[in-house]
């Protein structure tokens, strides 16, 4: 079914396809809309889940937790703050090997109030074991939200899987958005831990540190076992749906001698940066990052790299850039754009490759 | 004790102190609860004396959960449990710390949705498994190791804003009086909704007595009318019998902390304070279970 959607619906659109039992959620722009819709489907009847109207993002992490270990199948949503808020029962979660899908609509932190588009609210939350997959587009928030369940309630991860987009400039807009029956794309979800009163059993008890230890490199091992998981659902998804993913988008990567790095919508405002310096003479490709977690192997050859980071690490530097560096050890020209939604337009883009300085770091509109 | 499992959900020899009378009411919370429970822990003695994994000194699920996300945990769970058509009970077992406290956000929430399930404060009127520091349910003139010189500040009361949520099932209790511990656990799973019961826990190390002294201790707090023990059914207040003894005879309060070493530099205007907030919870109580 083809609609017109934001992102925001097209996540609620998405979760209503998945049906979890339990939904609970707290309110935030620029999140707000998909619970406001996702209360609207439980209202008219069109979606079944229990929805928990907590009092706070703590709260609805923690109440999708409890949800969870009982075996069903778990929806949150949030942004900015509320993930920041959330963020001890974002690390339980995760630890408690739990596969809850959460949208977090990226959003600025305070002070002072800004409410638009940064990438810092989920990338500090990037070592707590929760995957992150990072969209660009409203049938991409759709998709990713779709794929997400299977690959969290894969026996292989069980572990919480998050979809991130852009506050306003993807949660806000309209696109063309196809809707699918999905049929048994995602199958029913059978948690081997989940609580059981006939087989009872202490859950997350005091841990020696001559045990601790194993527990936790168990979820790197997860870790690296969703690496074939999401690519087996990427496949499968584009098998029954028609539409194509995988670990970074790329535009005209192939012959490229300059490429342009980053994550969210910026990456599509460098694939028209591309076209244009390509007009120039200038080789350039996009290549837009989608997972973060885990981390991609990223094929980046020899070509120059303008890494574009909508975030920062203070003390350190752009995060998507720093990853680049310890990954692959090629150097890059880090741009510090997009922070608490600046405007930054494909001429801009353009501009960062062109006064490319490989090696060092600028801040657009301070010294970029 | 009649009318309970006669499955033991706690097995011998937990981490407990010797005289701990909060792993006692627990014993008595899961005999009268039985096996289709579910029991929700955040940080507290509880999540202690359960031992370390892999073991589990429980019959029993224990989902051990951060601090204060006691209520909101239980609430998914709640949730769940209803989805898969289950009537498994979902009991939040937190200390005073977790409740008053950190958790108090999450539990006002959890009873304004009406979630059914029942949320048990034990109280040992401290932090008790980090050594005892001070709570917001601490008493005023009590030590802790964060009050050395004695608390300064009257103990919450935290039921007038547990009943401020209009429950249909509240109640106090106290480890001294089991039976009658017994019989509102059993009481609050019968009814469906929130429900609440706080429960005084004498703690033989943090309150600085012999642990011989544990149902002692917990019977004088109730004689001299300190703790008062009562049943709430939405508007409807019954004040049980020790209680009632206590309104009309009270044992001096004197007593009471002179058995404590953690009362051991209470000022006399300290007493008259607490004297005071005892006597006008009292009123209160009779008052309103007077209807008047």
């Amino acid at each position: 079914m083809l609609t017109i959607s934001t992102g925001n619906n097209a996540v609620a659109a998405a979760v209503k396809q998945a049906n979890p039992a339990v939904v609970a959620a707290y309110p935030i722009t620029p999140q707000t809309e998909i619970v406001e819709q996702i209360a609207n489907f439980v209202t008219n009847g069109s979606l079944k889940s229990k929805y928990i109207p907590v009092e706070s993002e703590h709260s609805a992490m923690a109440a999708c937790i409890g949800a969870s270990i009982t075996g069903v199948r778990t929806f949150t949503a949030t942004s900015s703050h509320g993930l920041l808020y959330m963020h001890e029962m974002v690390n339980w979660a995760a630890g408690a090997r739990l596969p809850i899908v959460m949208a977090n609509v990226n959003r600025a932190l305070g002070p002072g109030w800004n409410v638009w588009a940064e990438h810092t609210d989920s990338l500090q939350a990037r070592d707590t074991g929760w995957l992150q997959v990072y969209v660009a587009t409203v049938q991409e928030a759709y998709d990713a939200t779709l794929m997400a369940f299977r690959i969290a309630e894969d026996r292989r991860v069980y572990l919480p899987v998050m979809i991130n987009l852009d506050g306003f400039s993807l949660s806000h807009i309209t696109q063309q958005l196809e809707e699918n029956e999905i049929g048994d794309f995602i199958p029913p979800l059978v948690l081997d831990h989940a609580i059981d009163t006939k087989n009872p059993a202490g859950y997350g008890c005091m841990t020696s540190s001559s045990d601790y230890f194993r527990i936790r490199y168990d979820i790197e091992r997860s870790m690296r076992d969703s690496v074939g998981v999401i690519r087996e659902t990427e496949e499968a998804f584009s098998k029954s749906f028609g539409r194509s993913y995988s670990w970074t988008e790329d535009y005209q990567t192939e012959d490229a001698e300059i490429l342009i790095l980053s994550m969210g919508t910026l990456g599509k405002e460098a694939e028209v940066a591309v076209d244009i310096l390509r007009e120039e003479g200038i080789k350039a490709g996009a290549m837009r990052v989608r997972w973060i977690r885990p981390f991609p192997n990223l094929n980046l050859g020899d070509r120059e790299l303008v890494v574009i980071d909508r975030n920062y690490s203070f003390g350190f530097g752009g995060i998507l850039a720093a990853s680049v560096r310890a990954k692959t050890g090629r150097e890059c020209y880090n741009v510090i754009a997009g922070i608490g939604g600046q405007e930054v337009t494909y001429m801009d883009i353009a501009g960062f490759v062109r006064n490319r300085r490989i090696g060092e770091e600028s801040w657009f509109g301070v010294d970029a | 004790m009649s009318g309970t499992s006669a499955t033991e959900y706690i097995c011998k020899c937990t981490s407990a102190c010797a005289g701990c009378s909060s792993s006692l009411i627990l014993r008595h919370v899961l005999k009268a609860a039985g096996p289709d429970t579910v029991l929700v822990v955040p940080a507290c003695c509880t999540s202690v004396l359960q031992g370390v994994w892999p073991n589990t000194a429980f019959n029993i699920p224990i989902y051990n959960v951060a601090f204060a996300a006691a209520a909101a945990v239980a609430s998914g769970m709640a949730a769940a449990f209803e989805s898969l058509g289950k009537n498994t009970n979902v009991i939040a077992y937190a200390g005073d710390g977790g409740t008053v406290d950190i958790g108090i956000q999450a539990i006002s929430g959890a009873l304004e949705r009406e979630t059914n399930f029942l949320y048990i404060c034990y109280d040992n009127e401290a932090y008790g498994n980090t050594g005892m520091q001070r709570s917001g349910s601490t008493p005023m003139g009590a030590r802790t190791t964060t009050t050395p010189g004695g608390k300064t500040h009257k103990k919450k009361d935290l039921d007038r804003i547990i009943a401020a949520h209009h429950l249909p099932y509240m109640a106090t209790a106290c480890s001294a009086y089991p039976q009658d511990l017994v019989k509102k656990v059993q009481k609050a799973l019968s009814i469906k909704g929130p429900k609440f019961m706080h429960i005084l826990a004498p703690c033989p190390p943090g309150w600085r007595y012999d642990s011989s002294q544990t149902i002692e201790i917990g019977k004088m707090a109730v004689k001299t009318g300190l703790w008062a023990m009562y049943e709430r059914e939405y508007d409807n207040l019954t004040i049980n019998g020790p209680t009632k003894a206590a309104m009309i005879k009270p044992t001096p309060l004197e007593d009471y902390f002179k058995m404590q070493g953690r009362f051991s530099g209470l000022k006399e205007e300290q007493i008259r304070t607490i004297r005071g907030e005892m006597e006008r919870n009292l009123r209160m109580l009779k008052a309103e279970a007077e209807g008047c």
